[in-house]
């Protein structure tokens, strides 16, 4: 049963979820009528069809109330959520300036080899971690409705190329080549930040999950991202908007990353009125598509 | 002569290594742990520069901000918010009461915030 399985997924008991209680109210309903017509039927004295109907409405009434005390009750644990985890991130991203700040500092100082190989270690570590709670905040606001956008010009293809530089590395020690092209200068009226994340995630998936060539394209107002790699199975391709959500053919190659990235990525580009959309064949590769449909020039 | 900034900021280890750095940098550093001893430092000391961050016991960054702007011997004093609460409603609120420059902390390098610091009081 869907209703089960939707339950189950909430984490309530029967009696505490809305769906299961809302059916269970029709079936009651239901029942209670078809009482109420096969004793009015025999018994037609007005007392009797007024308990009746009385009987009936109380009967809703209390099923009623479940529903509703269990639907406040699964928006106070929402609520409850959402602010722990804009707390949390908060909380965390203090000790987490001091720690990257320190790195920094030590750094400079005169270590040798070895310090400085562990130092790295940290000093990338903070950086997962930051990257992490970021995304955790970002989750949180979206959620809650403040997902504010500051909004500049800016020319969408010098972005694209700030970020291609960004994963040099990171794409040479995966052996891939990254192409660019454009068919005409591109200004935006977008968050440029934000926008910026979006390409970020794009093209780290398909360079860490892809295969050697990442071909990115400004055409007709639309960028795609393309890659020739390990591809989306059919029967998770519904899900992978959805935010922790991680692709099974993905977890058997590695285990990092958290599934927020595209989640995300959806929100900002909703946010900015546009479109993104993905094409994908299992073991052949994924296109990637985004379009600012308002104010590409 | 050197140039003075007081930075008031409640995370010891922060404070410590924000006012290292910049003591290097030629700076001359004051510290305050909490918005009331910023307050009375500012007073006494008039610097050249204050680094603010917005949650501070006793008064938080916000409340300094505006007893800050509103007298006479430090309304001058440029202002850095340095934080890290990152909403648009909180950056406004900084900027209406009069505040420099907003910088989030885990947005930047601790040599792009120096950088800052010389170029509003080189």
């Amino acid at each position: 049963m869907p209703i089960f399985k939707e339950c189950q997924q909430l984490n309530l008991r029967p009696w505490e979820c809305p769906s299961f209680l809302f059916v269970l109210m029709g079936l009651i309903t239901i029942t209670a009528i078809i009482a109420t017509y096969l004793i009015t039927s025999q018994y037609t004295g007005p007392e009797v069809v007024i308990s009746s109907v009385v009987g009936i409405t109380i009967v809703i009434l209390i099923i009623g109330n479940f529903v509703v005390n269990s639907v406040s009750r699964i928006a106070q644990t929402h609520q409850m959520q959402q602010e722990f985890v804009s707390i949390t991130s908060h909380q965390l991203r203090t000790p987490l300036s001091s720690l990257r700040w320190s790195l920094e500092a030590l750094l400079k100082t005169n270590l040798n080899q070895k310090q400085l190989n562990y130092a790295q270690i940290i000093s990338e570590s903070q950086q997962k971690m930051l990257k992490l709670v970021n995304d955790l905040l970002n989750v949180a606001r979206i959620e809650q409705g403040r997902f504010e956008l500051q909004k500049e010009k800016f020319d969408l293809s010098k972005l694209i190329q700030e970020v291609i530089a960004e994963f040099k590395i990171f794409a040479q020690a995966n052996n891939t080549k990254i192409i660019f092209s454009k068919d005409a200068i591109c200004y935006v009226l977008a968050d440029k930040e934000k926008i910026k994340m979006v390409l970020e995630n794009l093209i780290y998936n398909a360079i860490q999950y892809g295969g050697k060539d990442v071909i990115i394209k400004i055409n007709k107002n639309i960028i795609s991202v393309q890659d020739n790699g390990v591809g989306i199975p059919k029967a998770q391709q519904k899900q992978i908007f959805q935010k922790f959500f991680r692709a099974k053919n993905i977890l058997r190659r590695q285990t990092q990353g958290t599934g927020l990235g595209l989640y995300i990525a959806k929100a900002i580009i909703k946010a900015h009125q546009g479109k993104i959309w993905f094409e994908s064949k299992e073991n052949k590769g994924t296109m990637f598509y985004m379009k600012l449909t308002t104010k590409l020039k | 002569m050197k140039k003075t900034i007081l930075f008031i900021e409640d995370e010891a280890n922060l404070q410590k290594l924000v006012s290292e750095q910049l003591t290097a940098e030629g700076f001359e550093c004051l510290s305050a742990l909490n918005g009331e001893i910023g307050l009375k430092k500012a007073n006494e000391t008039r610097p050249d520069l204050i680094l603010l961050d917005l949650i501070l016991p006793k008064k938080d960054g916000f409340e300094a901000l505006k007893i800050l702007k509103s007298q006479k011997e430090t309304k001058n004093i440029p202002v850095i918010v340095l934080t890290n609460l990152e909403s648009s409603v909180d950056i406004q609120k900084a900027l209406a009461l009069g505040a420099t420059a907003y910088l989030v902390k885990a947005n930047y390098k601790l040599e792009e915030i120096v950088k800052k610091i010389k170029e509003l009081c080189g």
